[in-house]
């Protein structure tokens, strides 16, 4: 078996192996999500959860493999840049509404970093930690360069955005019908600055203007996170 | 699709220049996206360019985030031990953002409305 394990290593891992089993087990989370509708079982998660224990038993150290996937990582930069053109796509959705979706999305973002910030620093977390968990609630692409940019693990910020997501999916409906939020903007908004892609998933069950309004909520927590966490640093 | 790829990465790399300008403040491919709506905003390039591009990788987005998910892996350690700090940490802050966020924007809708009202 070991053997046959040292022969075939070239092979598996080899970019086009390793490639084909990100993609191969991506699809496979893909459908186990579309299946379940368990808003735990992200494919991005699934993926993960089958890649780390198969390079732990094949023997292929992380940054062989990132080395050979590397082409995928790369992409993150382009689909940042390309949720420029998403942001415009939704700007008939906020006219009238500019100035107040603008202020609440920021001192939404004032609240988030803080409070993740002081919260962990209560329980004693490292900088290292608190470097990662700060971008949380933006979106993969923007929190991983943001961490990377202030001292953090992109890798555990990664995992701490989704989550994020999970969490703020699940609860959000929840607390929005508690304090009473009638206005579909500041259900959408809140959905999307507090739990990015997994909160707009949710909010698109609301409605469509909640859809529309929590994906450019993504966009705009995006950028005001990456305006405020520079000055957030000194915190950590 | 060329088309496309040009310009997502012009505005990447313009991004990127802005972002070594400041001293990497604000990452490029986030002043890139800036870059990228205010084109668009102001029709200095045209929607059609970058529709294509831009779309397919945005759906596509989250099967980027796999490779830097498994360094999951080198973390594991830390991220099992602070567990309950990492579950603290984002459940309080996560419930803060979406009441302040949907609270904010809901009172100025009701105060715009009211303003609407006493003009009548």
């Amino acid at each position: 078996m070991n053997r046959l394990l040292e022969q075939i290593r070239p092979l598996i891992s080899s970019e086009i192996f390793l490639l084909m089993l990100v993609m191969g087990t991506f699809l496979l989370g893909v459908y186990i999500y579309k299946r379940t509708k368990i808003t735990l079982l992200q494919p991005l998660l699934i993926s993960m959860l089958i890649i780390i224990p198969f390079l732990k038993v094949a023997g292929i150290d992380f940054p062989t493999f990132y080395q050979q996937t590397r082409i995928l990582n790369f992409m993150l930069g382009p689909s940042v840049v390309a949720l420029g053109y998403v942001l415009y796509e939704q700007i008939e959705q906020i006219r009238g509404n500019v100035i107040s979706i603008l202020t609440s999305v920021f001192i939404g973002s004032i609240v988030g970093i803080l409070s993740v910030v002081l919260v962990a620093k209560i329980f004693g977390a490292d900088r290292l930690l608190i470097a990662s968990l700060a971008p949380k609630s933006v979106t993969t692409p923007i929190a991983m360069s943001l961490s990377e940019k202030s001292g953090g693990a992109p890798a555990l910020t990664a995992a701490f955005v989704v989550i994020c997501g999970i969490f703020g999916g699940l609860i959000g409906p929840v607390i929005l019908r508690r304090i009473g939020i009638k206005s579909k903007i500041a259900k959408g908004l809140a959905m999307g600055s507090s739990s990015h892609a997994l909160g707009t998933a949710r909010a698109m069950e609301m409605g469509a203007v909640e859809g529309a309004i929590s994906g450019l909520a993504i966009g705009i927590m995006g950028i005001m996170t990456a305006l405020l966490i520079p000055f957030a640093e000194r915190l950590f | 699709m060329i088309k496309g790829s040009f310009y997502i990465l012009l505005f990447y790399f313009l991004g990127e220049m802005l972002s070594l300008l400041i001293h990497g403040f604000i990452p490029g491919s986030v002043l890139g996206m800036i870059l990228l709506f205010l084109c668009l905003f102001f029709r200095i390039i045209k929607p059609e360019n970058v529709k294509d591009v831009a779309t397919v990788i945005t759906k596509n987005m989250a099967v980027f985030f796999v490779p830097a998910g498994v360094g999951l892996m080198v973390y594991a350690g830390l991220f099992s031990k602070s567990l309950a700090t990492i579950i603290a940490a984002i459940a309080v802050s996560t419930v803060l953002t979406i009441i302040t966020v949907a609270l904010i924007q809901e009172s100025f809708e009701k105060r715009r409305l009211k303003e609407k009202k006493n003009h009548e």
